[in-house]
């Protein structure tokens, strides 16, 4: 087999519904190799509960990214603002 | 993936924004680049700490590191994850041993798609909404973040950083120095862990009527 009728192969491939939840992550953290996602890709265009499945998946992490924010005391800011500043004062008088 | 260095700006706008091109040794110059980093530094610190005290000197005791080791910060390195490495690095050495709470070191294996298997199996009754989309509109904040904090630490840092922040799995490996491999297990079993944890909070909005005890 050509090295070009591989990579045809290998974009082809069918992989089952199992195996697509296994990458599930690794997809949708686009860490996969092209091929691999192609074969992801290609069963998601196939299969509706895989679709629903990684939708919600997606939107879950969206929201817990968007949900999981804290307000910063302005206390906080200051206090660092401050630190730095003194920092800073200190760093000069040590070089004179 | 190599970052595109010729497009990189002084700020970066994506979610791991932060790659930097300036070459002056200018420490006022970082300062306001490191304090635009303070909002999730924050929100990281808490969900490490689970304490505002704790959290607050973490920060503080970040920034001062950061600045005091500005020198030796490389051009062109993306300076969110620098932070974040001092931060991670800090809160491990410091802060988990004066850690009151003992916690468990590992996760139990929750199987793939647990929360949405488990909200699949509901009807929303007469509302004609998925229970998926009342799932979503009533989670709060103080849900997700119990949910993160209940994470056996290493799992925690890991999820946190994987989903709150958007760091890649290269990028998470250098913050906490283990290898790629151990970065990907924690964010996968972490995730399916903290669905786990969410389910309780389904459950008190009325829409998990149905897990059961020990799954």
């Amino acid at each position: 087999m050509t090295s070009e009728g591989k990579a045809v192969v290998a974009g082809e491939s069918e992989i089952d519904c199992n195996e697509t939840i296994y990458r599930l992550y690794t997809y949708l953290d686009g860490e996969l190799t092209e091929d691999r996602r192609q074969e992801i890709k290609h069963h998601l265009d196939k299969c509706r509960d895989c679709v629903e499945a990684f939708d919600f998946e997606a939107e879950l992490r969206a929201v817990i990214a968007q949900r999981c924010k804290d307000h910063v005391p302005d206390t906080l800011r200051e206090r660092v603002r401050d630190s730095l500043v003194e920092e800073e004062r200190k760093q000069q008088n040590t070089r004179g | 993936m190599l970052p595109d260095w010729a497009a990189a700006t002084r700020t970066g706008t994506g979610p791991c924004g932060g790659w930097l091109s300036f070459g002056v040794a200018d420490r006022a110059v970082f300062a306001d680049l490191a304090m635009e980093h303070m909002q999730a530094l924050y929100t990281a610190a808490l969900r490490m700490t689970r304490s505002p005290a704790d959290a607050e000197d973490l920060v503080q005791e970040t920034f001062l590191k950061a600045y005091r080791a500005f020198d030796r910060f490389e051009e062109g390195t993306n300076l969110k994850a620098w932070l974040y490495k001092i931060l991670t690095n800090t809160f491990i050495n410091s802060y988990r041993a004066a850690k009151r709470r003992p916690e468990k070191a590992d996760v139990e294996d929750v199987e793939d798609l647990y929360l949405y298997h488990r909200l699949d199996e509901l009807q929303t009754a007469g509302t004609g909404r998925s229970a998926e989309e009342e799932f979503f509109d009533r989670i709060t904040g103080d849900d997700v973040k119990q949910a993160i904090e209940s994470l056996p630490e290493a799992f925690r840092i890991a999820v946190l950083l994987a989903d709150v922040e958007g760091f890649s799995y290269k990028e998470i490996a250098d913050i906490t120095d283990v290898p790629i491999g151990t970065v990907m297990s924690r964010i996968h079993r972490g995730r399916r862990s903290l669905q786990k944890a969410l389910a309780p909070s389904a459950l008190a909005q009325g829409l998990v009527g149905s897990i059961e005890p020990g799954h």
